[in-house]
């Protein structure tokens, strides 16, 4: 493909994308999702909130930040997996690869569609908390660091959840190959209670991961300085947090391509054929 | 590529998963303009040939040109040339034929020549099909039928030079069915769109193929037009009586001389011929045959069989 067929197909996506995107907002479907977690989530913050922090921080202004890294981590990387998995199967993916340009086109709208929809889900979250829990942001300009840890989140992470899509055996998979191992992390990372109450060597693995990066880059938006004193180094790293998040885009960057190449060269209309009798037969 | 060549050939197509032999020396030329259609039984290699052809399958051996390309080589101004008309099952629910035929049609444009015009122009294609009055509802609302009409409406939309089609009918209610071979015929004719179709549904077959290639066992077993076929199959007729409480079969082409011969016998004195029969094999007989012998697991010798009765 030349240059001027390649930026077309890229246009094409992000017009695919741009419609995915609206057409899951106006679902309420969508709706009800983006709902639910964010009741898990305020719900949690009020039932926990006279809860004691061991710091000056109320329980909602102290918990919410890393419970937003750990929501970005969980839509990211299960979003387009889901995605990628179940159409796959139902032949969304077939249709573009017999379209010329087609497969650059569809990651494209892929990748735009599960970045848009980041912002709902934030919105869901943060719209009632501020309403209901004062003090939850230290600084305005915590804000723009908010902005650089999302855009640098979704950099690390969303190739996971492209890798897990284009490698998992079939949708009914995602939740062994993807869920599951976003839950244990999310235990591990620092979201529900501070990393320093586990052993050494599973902090130590906790850090290899970006979930915990994310965790602490939206706390060092939200919380004011002096919190720092509470993280691992009593710093907030941010250029370690950079550095892993970047480090996870970069390979990501030259991951995902090769794993989605591998992937869509094997889809034919046997193989969806295939995953269509699957889906119709649970018990094997 | 000139005028002469076809738009498909096929020489020596090999095809094997590990010891599997699927496809084993398949050979067929599609010729421009012309509807042809792969027949046989399920698991003959219909769909793995069709595949090899529109560039999602590699072959084992075998030399494949289509549209003068090698598919499992050619790039995406290759693929603008081609259409594929796919099962939809659940995809897109939340877009609009419309919304969707816009989008995929875009992709064709920087594809258009000085005699084809991609993509095809949106309303003319939605009136085609005949989706002119549900095309801003969702899909998910659709109906079997609704679907298929959108199936080809995205197969065609970038005005392919050739179509494929694998087992575009299955699973579908009769009046379904009518309505897609009037859409196959409208394409056939409308610009001598070249179509190459499987099946395991003789009928369909003889309904909408110029040229039928049979295919069982992975080879190969008839390829020519439905009528000559049917004309070859019932080449000879059968006929059976019983005399004296015993059963006769004789096959003849002749069977008119035959049955007077043997009723002047009898008139003779040879004693009474009861149970006079006359069959002339058709070529849905023949079929049938290979598909029931081709399902019980004898597929070899189905082929070999159908391919003598075919000759």
């Amino acid at each position: 493909m030349s240059g001027a067929t390649v930026g077309h197909a890229v246009r094409l996506g992000l017009r695919r994308g741009w419609t995915e995107f609206v057409q899951s907002v106006r679902s309420s479907q969508d709706q009800w999702f983006y709902l639910f977690t964010a009741a898990l989530v305020v719900g949690y913050l009020w039932i926990r909130r006279d809860a004691d922090t061991g710091t000056d921080l109320p329980f909602a202004a102290f918990a919410l930040p890393s419970l937003l890294g750990g929501l970005i981590a969980f839509g990211v990387v299960i979003g387009p997996a889901y995605q990628l998995a179940m159409e796959r199967e139902d032949g969304t993916l077939l249709r573009h690869r017999a379209i010329p340009g087609g497969i650059v086109g569809y990651v494209t709208g892929c990748l735009l569609v599960n970045t848009l929809s980041v912002l709902p889900q934030l919105l869901a979250v943060l719209v009632p908390s501020f309403l209901l829990f004062d003090g939850l942001m230290a600084e305005p300009s915590g804000w723009l660091t908010v902005a650089w840890v999302v855009l640098l989140s979704l950099l690390a992470m969303m190739p996971i959840g492209m890798v897990i899509g284009s490698l998992v055996p079939g949708v009914q998979k995602v939740g062994m190959w993807g869920m599951l191992p976003i839950m244990a992390l999310a235990g591990i990372s620092g979201i529900f209670y501070p990393i320093q109450q586990l052993w050494g060597w599973v902090q130590v693995v906790a850090q290899v991961f970006p979930m915990y990066w994310a965790g602490l880059g939206m706390r060092s938006a939200f919380l004011p300085d002096g919190a720092a004193a509470a993280e691992i180094g009593g710093s907030w790293r941010t250029w370690e947090t950079v550095a892993v998040l970047g480090g996870w885009a970069v390979v990501g960057v030259l991951v995902t391509p090769v794993v989605l190449r591998r992937m869509s060269r094997r889809q034919t209309g046997s193989e969806v054929a295939a995953a269509r009798e699957a889906t119709m037969q649970w018990v094997k | 590529m000139t005028a002469a060549q076809p738009v498909v050939q096929v020489r020596d197509l090999r095809m094997a998963y590990g010891d599997n032999l699927v496809l084993d020396g398949v050979e067929f030329d599609i010729r421009a303009g012309e509807v042809l259609c792969l027949l046989g039984p399920n698991g003959a290699g219909k769909t793995t040939t069709i595949e090899i052809l529109e560039g999602f399958r590699t072959r084992s051996e075998g030399e494949v040109s289509v549209l003068g390309e090698d598919p499992a080589q050619a790039g995406e101004s290759w693929r603008a040339r081609t259409g594929v008309v796919l099962q939809s099952w659940r995809d897109h629910p939340r877009w609009t034929p419309r919304r969707l035929l816009s989008l995929l049609g875009g992709y064709y444009a920087p594809y258009s020549t000085e005699t084809v015009t991609r993509p095809w122009d949106l309303e003319e294609l939605i009136d085609l099909v005949g989706l002119g009055e549900i095309a801003d509802r969702r899909i998910s609302t659709f109906s079997g039928g609704q679907r298929r009409r959108l199936d080809v409406a995205m197969g065609i939309v970038g005005r392919p030079e050739l179509l494929f089609l694998d087992e575009p009918t299955a699973g579908f209610d009769p009046q379904a069915r009518r309505e897609f071979h009037e859409i196959v015929h409208r394409l056939a004719d409308l610009d001598g769109t070249t179509i190459l179709l499987t099946t395991h549904d003789l009928a369909e077959a003889e309904k909408l193929a110029d040229r039928v290639v049979v295919l069982a066992g992975g080879r190969i077993v008839a390829d020519d037009s439905a009528d000559a076929l049917a004309r070859r199959v019932s080449g000879e007729a059968q006929v059976t009586w019983t005399r004296d409480g015993e059963r006769f079969v004789h096959a003849t082409a002749e069977p008119n001389d035959f049955v007077r011969a043997l009723l002047a016998e009898e008139a003779a004195g040879a004693g009474e011929v009861l149970d006079l029969e006359v069959r002339r094999a058709n070529l849905e007989d023949a079929y049938l045959a290979l598909v029931n012998q081709h399902e019980s697991g004898a597929a070899a010798a189905a082929a070999v069989e159908f391919a003598e009765v075919a000759r």
